[in-house]
């Protein structure tokens, strides 16, 4: 009954829609994305040019959607888990300080936020030509961030020597945990998994053969008053603001998802952890993380989703996403409306499917496992 | 009793419904937007989201502008007063669906006419209000005087969504400059942009950068090139498949155009109905059905030049009096050196 009722509106809608466009003349058809885009976009992390594909115009603005949205989750995923650890710190400053950030962040629109780390924040930084060099190598323009690029030889030796580090770290850690479950013996992971990570690398760079330099960005002249920074790789300013505004905001709910976690654990956890003898860390660690987790997944997949689909205002200060390039420009060049917009829904709908997939996957994993 | 009163009650209903089938048939003769408009008593107009010059809000919500005129030309010529007109704001990216989607009858916006929108987009295009092309704008300590001297690495700042785009693509590649684009929603972000030092140079119309010039926080620090890298003709837009409402918009137009080059203006229009010259004579209503045609009294265009003014008295008022373009340049009439030359009204 219900499928028979939503195929009935989707017909009626459908149908209504192709009577609508027929009366304008307007073609419907996804012909369109393999024809020329004849426009450009700003910042692109494939090779892209107007003579490119509109199809292609989609994948750059859909891969500056994922690098924004990713960029933004990590950075909000760390952060927020410090303020949510810290409005818990028997320390009056550090309590009352990370309250009041939460309170501030997430009470105020993000789009202003967005506004006001792009506005106000760009004009006050210097023009190219003023910019002060950090650490004598990066510069922090009103043209965006300009850091070294690094250019390697032999860059596949170093590659298979962290691949090589990474291994052996797992089968390390593997050993250790054996050994203290038959023999209750500790060993210090963490101190031989940084050394291992440090050393083969090191390694490659002395035997492998493995050279790294850096090109360092270089001020250079248009005009009289006009100077960008060439070499090395440049951030736009406006990918900065975006991730910058996205994450802070979005840090706010973590950290709260966070305190309820641990807030959540009973009192009785803690105190029978600490009684037989285990440090805070470790109780924090063993005890009540493994158990806080179950509380804090499901709301913070909430938040990267919240996150990936609030990147969608990029729009408003030209990083050029997938709404800013596709259901923007493209939309226009092509008056493609119905194609280009579902086409952008459904990608959107994709994205946020295989976080939360991937999330569902997660806590299952950490799910307590009966047996 | 009551058998009868429910047979006569069916009767009257299908007298009524033959009558209304009637009457609509006349109607549909006209055209179903106008139709629409007559029976809201409105115009409803799609303008930009603020070009001094072409459209813009005063404080109290008023509109001027030399596209807001097109307008109220042809509420002046439908519903007998250039006032009724609904103004609606509309970024360029929303202005094609607001008026293919019926949300608006005229897409009055700075828009500039191109074949692809033409054909593609089930637009119509009716006719050019103001000729115009694309140009540059630097800040003046930069010492850049022309095109000829940007180079590698430049930064342009402009407006999604316009023709505006494809031509700096043009233009950059054409020169085998490579060049940063920063596009923006909306132009009022694109000039926030550019004043805080994001961008070496703005680009979009001329006559856009001369409007937008006059929102920076110091104007005289500006200047636009003087190259003109394309050709933008601006016109205004109806939906496909009315051709009387098509007719009706064009015709405004054509008639303030017209009006100004016979020295028809908003004060001597009535006068010029005793004119001797048959051609002043149709203009004003005097002679002639010139709106039958459109389903529209024949005095429609006397209206637009009384309550509107004539094309010159509209570019006065909008463009030249407010110190954006005081030198019509290409929008002066065919007869005084510009290219303005319309079909003649009979």
């Amino acid at each position: 009954m219900t499928v028979i009722a939503v195929v009935l509106v989707f017909g009626f809608f459908t149908y209504n829609a192709q009577v609508n466009m027929e009366n304008r003349g307007i073609d419907f058809g996804y012909g369109f994305l393999s024809q020329e885009s004849s426009f450009d976009v700003q910042f692109s992390l494939i090779e892209y040019d107007g003579s490119h594909s509109y199809f292609r115009a989609y994948l750059v603005g859909l891969l500056n959607t994922i690098l924004v949205s990713v960029i933004g989750i990590i950075i909000a995923t760390i952060l927020g888990v410090i303020v949510g650890i810290a409005r818990l710190s028997p320390n009056y400053l550090i309590n009352k300080f990370a309250a009041f950030y939460v309170e501030f962040f997430r009470n105020i629109p993000l789009l202003l936020q967005i506004f006001f780390w792009y506005f106000a924040a760009l004009r006050a930084l210097p023009l190219p030509q003023d910019a002060e060099a950090m650490f004598g190598i990066a510069f922090l323009t009103i043209k965006g961030l300009y850091v070294p690029a690094f250019i390697w030889q032999n860059f596949n030796i170093f590659f298979y020597s962290i691949v090589a580090a990474i291994i052996a770290i797992i089968v390390i850690r593997y050993q250790a945990k054996k050994l203290q479950e038959t023999q209750g013996k500790q060993t210090p992971v963490l101190l031989i998994s940084i050394g291992l990570i440090f050393i083969l690398p090191l390694i490659s760079f002395l035997i492998g053969g493995v050279r790294l330099s850096f090109e360092v960005p270089v001020l250079k002249q248009l005009a009289t008053t006009s100077f960008i920074y060439e070499g090395g790789v440049s951030l736009p300013p406006e990918l900065i603001a975006l991730a910058l505004s996205l994450s802070l905001y979005t840090a706010t709910f973590i950290a709260e998802c966070v305190r309820a976690g641990i807030q959540g654990i009973g009192k009785g956890q803690k105190e029978a952890a600490a009684s037989i003898g285990l440090t805070p860390n470790q109780v924090l660690k063993l005890v009540v993380m493994p158990q806080a987790l179950r509380i804090i997944i499901p709301p913070t997949t909430n938040q990267y989703l919240n996150l990936t689909k609030n990147s969608s205002l990029a729009a408003a200060i030209a990083y050029p996403d997938l709404v800013l390039v596709f259901a923007g420009t493209a939309l226009m060049q092509t008056g493609k409306a119905i194609e280009i917009v579902s086409i952008t829904m459904f990608t959107y709908l994709s994205l946020s499917i295989a976080i939360s997939l991937f999330m569902n996957w997660y806590n299952n994993k950490i799910a307590i496992q009966e047996k | 009793m009551f058998k009868y009163l429910k047979q006569l009650t069916s009767l009257v209903a299908m007298v009524a419904v033959l009558f209304t089938f009637t009457t609509e048939s006349m109607a549909a003769k006209k055209s179903k937007t106008l139709k629409n408009t007559q029976k809201k008593g409105f115009v409803r107009c799609g303008v930009s989201q603020g070009l001094p010059g072409f459209s813009n809000a005063d404080a109290a919500g008023n509109w001027t502008g030399i596209d807001v005129d097109v307008c109220r030309a042809v509420a002046a010529a439908v519903l007998g007063d250039a006032n009724k007109v609904k103004f609606t704001p509309l970024s360029a990216k929303e202005r094609f669906t607001a008026l293919t989607s019926g949300e608006i009858d005229i897409l009055s916006r700075n828009t500039t006419w191109t074949l692809s929108r033409d054909a593609d987009i089930g637009l119509t295009f009716v006719g050019v209000n103001f000729y115009d092309g694309q140009g540059f704008m630097v800040r003046k300590s930069s010492g850049i005087t022309s095109t000829s001297q940007f180079k590698d690495g430049i930064s342009a700042c402009t407006n999604i969504g316009t023709t505006t785009e494809l031509n700096m693509r043009d233009f950059f590649n054409s020169k085998g400059i490579k060049y940063e684009p920063v596009a923006f929603e909306k132009a009022d972000e694109v000039v926030a942009a550019y004043d805080a030092g994001r961008c070496d140079t703005y680009t979009t119309d001329k006559s856009g950068l001369a409007a937008q010039r006059t929102k920076m926080s110091n104007p005289d620090e500006h200047l636009v090139l003087p190259e003109t890298v394309s050709k933008e003709p601006l016109g205004p837009v109806v939906r496909q498949g009315d051709s009387v409402w098509e007719d009706i918009v064009r015709w405004s137009l054509n008639t303030m155009i017209e009006a100004e080059e016979y020295g028809i203006t908003s004060a001597n229009a009535d006068m010029m109905k005793t004119s001797d010259n048959p051609a002043i004579k149709r203009l004003v209503g005097a002679e002639g059905e010139m709106g039958a045609a459109f389903g529209l009294d024949n005095e429609w265009n006397l209206r637009i030049i009384k309550q509107v003014g004539n094309y010159g008295e509209s570019y006065k008022r909008n463009i030249a009096d407010t110190g954006i373009l005081p030198d019509r340049g290409p929008n002066e009439l065919w007869t005084k050196g510009g290219i303005l030359y319309v079909p003649p009204s009979r």
